[in-house]
């Protein structure tokens, strides 16, 4: 049985990410690549902001984006791209 | 004529705030942005609020500071992160003024009297909106202080160490400015202190009230100044500048550098060496600024009391040529020191004032050769060409070569932080 396992902290973790530019010169991100290979399409773009990420440290421009049923943050520190990873509890 | 209302916002713990944002695994250390030992820069330059509650000081020795507070940790510091960090917050004010001055990369004045109204007309209300914004987007906290003048709008801002708002109005600065002691006061420093405390004068509001004639005798022209100050009479406007421009920009009155050399100075070479690698920074930083210098000076500080001096002298011609600021700073400094074993030096220091424009005429002198003046100028030029392209290591002078531990060293490129004063010098 999969055990469901609380967060135990964040942690900065830089990725790759697929974005795109529109015609007036704004940057939208596409999709998150992880580093094992799983592609997690961005379904929408809820809100752009300019941040500091008080979890895990760092600033940019933050994304709120949703995932499927997931809403997190997409941080641009130009030029990298970064999310506040979940650690999990030890079982 | 209504008040001026005039912000004072103070990032706090600068370096360690922007330190401990950047690695949040320094949250809630006692820990501290200090200099680099081996070289023997090892100060405390900012700490963090555990560290001060351990009693560190900033700018004491870092073994000070780890007797002081075990498990003490220490980061070196990066410039380049502060300066982006002060200018992202310089972003966030230019929002709500154009009349943005900065003192220093952590603190900058903000003459809102003509916004306060596009913004709701709630002083309060804006400054919270000021910090709470530089919190959520830079992740570190500034305290603002709100007054009618910049003095005490930088009391406001000390007031309080916290992300607090304090308001000094002329209702309550009888309460909250005049108690503090007299060396609170901007532009009161150690040696103001002494004379005013010699004529029992303790609190800012005894100088306020203070009579004209013993500040005069005392203190010359700036005791009518400091008085002002301490009445809440300052009238100096908050300079608006270029926002794009350098961090700090203020007309450039000298030019100098210092370093605290990696050993003790105790013969002539080494402190010829140091001499010529400071002159020439400071030459080219002149050259940078097509500038010529009449006053060469240099600052001594003496390795066995840490006591320091300074010497000047005024040159015949302006110059910028990198051979006579040298040899005039070197003859000064062979004129004061013996430069045995027996007396040697922590740090030198090399300074060019008295500046004018290279469109300036010279009047010639007999004494000198004009040619060969003209033809080192231009020769500074061609190797200042070669380092722009190069890096400032690709020519050196033998003086230079002499002392080994100095030959890593890059002044010029290392010097990014300047410092500003009050009356914009």
């Amino acid at each position: 049985m999969r055990m469901v396992r609380g967060t135990m902290g964040r942690r900065k973790r830089y990725v790759a990410v697929d974005a795109h530019f529109d015609e007036d010169g704004r940057l939208l991100p596409r999709a998150i690549e992880w580093d094992d290979g799983r592609v997690f399409a961005i379904d929408e773009v809820r809100d752009m902001r300019r941040a500091a990420s008080l979890k895990t440290g760092g600033d940019g421009i933050r994304y709120t984006i949703r995932v499927g049923n997931a809403i997190t943050y997409l941080f641009y520190e130009q030029p990298r791209w970064f999310v506040e990873e979940r650690i999990a509890e030890m079982p | 004529m209504g008040d001026r209302v005039i912000f004072h916002s103070d990032c706090n713990c600068f370096y360690a705030s922007v330190e401990m944002h950047r690695r949040p695994e320094l949250r809630g250390t006692a820990m501290c942005v200090g200099g680099h030992e081996e070289s023997r820069h090892g100060i405390v330059l900012a700490k963090s609020p555990l560290a001060k509650a351990a009693g560190v000081k900033t700018g004491e020795a870092l073994w000070q500071a780890r007797q002081k507070c075990p498990g003490l940790v220490v980061v070196p510091p990066d410039y380049r992160a502060y300066q982006r960090y002060s200018r992202l917050a310089r972003q966030i004010y230019y929002d709500y003024t154009n009349q943005v001055e900065p003192f220093g990369l952590d603190e900058s004045w903000l003459d809102v009297t003509g916004s306060v109204r596009l913004f709701g007309g709630d002083a309060r209300l804006m400054a919270e909106e000021i910090s709470e914004r530089v919190k959520a987007e830079l992740g570190i906290t500034v305290s603002i202080g709100v007054s009618w003048n910049k003095v005490f709008a930088k009391f406001g801002s000390d007031a309080d160490s916290g992300d607090g708002i304090d308001f000094i109005t002329r209702e309550n600065y009888r309460e909250k400015v005049w108690p503090l002691p007299v060396r609170e006061l901007i532009y009161v420093g150690r040696a103001t202190e002494r004379k005013l405390n010699g004529a029992a004068v303790f609190t800012i509001g005894e100088l306020a009230n203070a009579s004209d004639a013993m500040l005069a005798t005392r203190l010359g022209k700036m005791g009518s100044i400091l008085k002002a100050f301490a009445r809440g009479e300052d009238v100096s406007p908050v300079r608006e500048m270029d926002p794009d421009a350098a961090d700090v920009w203020r007309e450039v009155k000298s030019v100098g550098n210092g370093l605290t050399a990696p050993h003790d100075i105790a013969c002539p070479a080494d402190a010829k060496a140091l001499i010529y690698l400071l002159a020439e920074s400071v030459a080219q930083r002149l050259r940078e600024l097509r500038m010529r210098a009449h006053t060469i000076g240099i600052g001594v500080r003496d390795a066995k009391t840490l006591g320091g001096y300074v010497r000047q002298r005024r040159l015949r011609l302006a110059t910028c040529i990198t051979a006579e600021i040298a040899s005039c700073a070197f003859g000064l400094l062979c004129e004061n020191e013996p430069l045995d074993a027996g007396h040697p030096l922590r740090a030198l220091h090399v300074r060019a004032s008295g500046l004018e424009p290279f469109e300036q005429v010279q009047q010639p002198t007999l004494f000198h050769n004009e040619e060969r003046r003209v033809a080192a100028e231009r020769l500074d030029m061609a190797i200042d060409d070669l380092r722009r392209r190069f890096g400032n290591s690709c020519v050196r002078r033998v003086a230079e070569l002499t002392d080994e531990s100095l030959t890593g060293l890059d002044i010029k490129a290392d010097n990014v932080i300047h410092p500003v004063g009050f009356f914009g010098g």
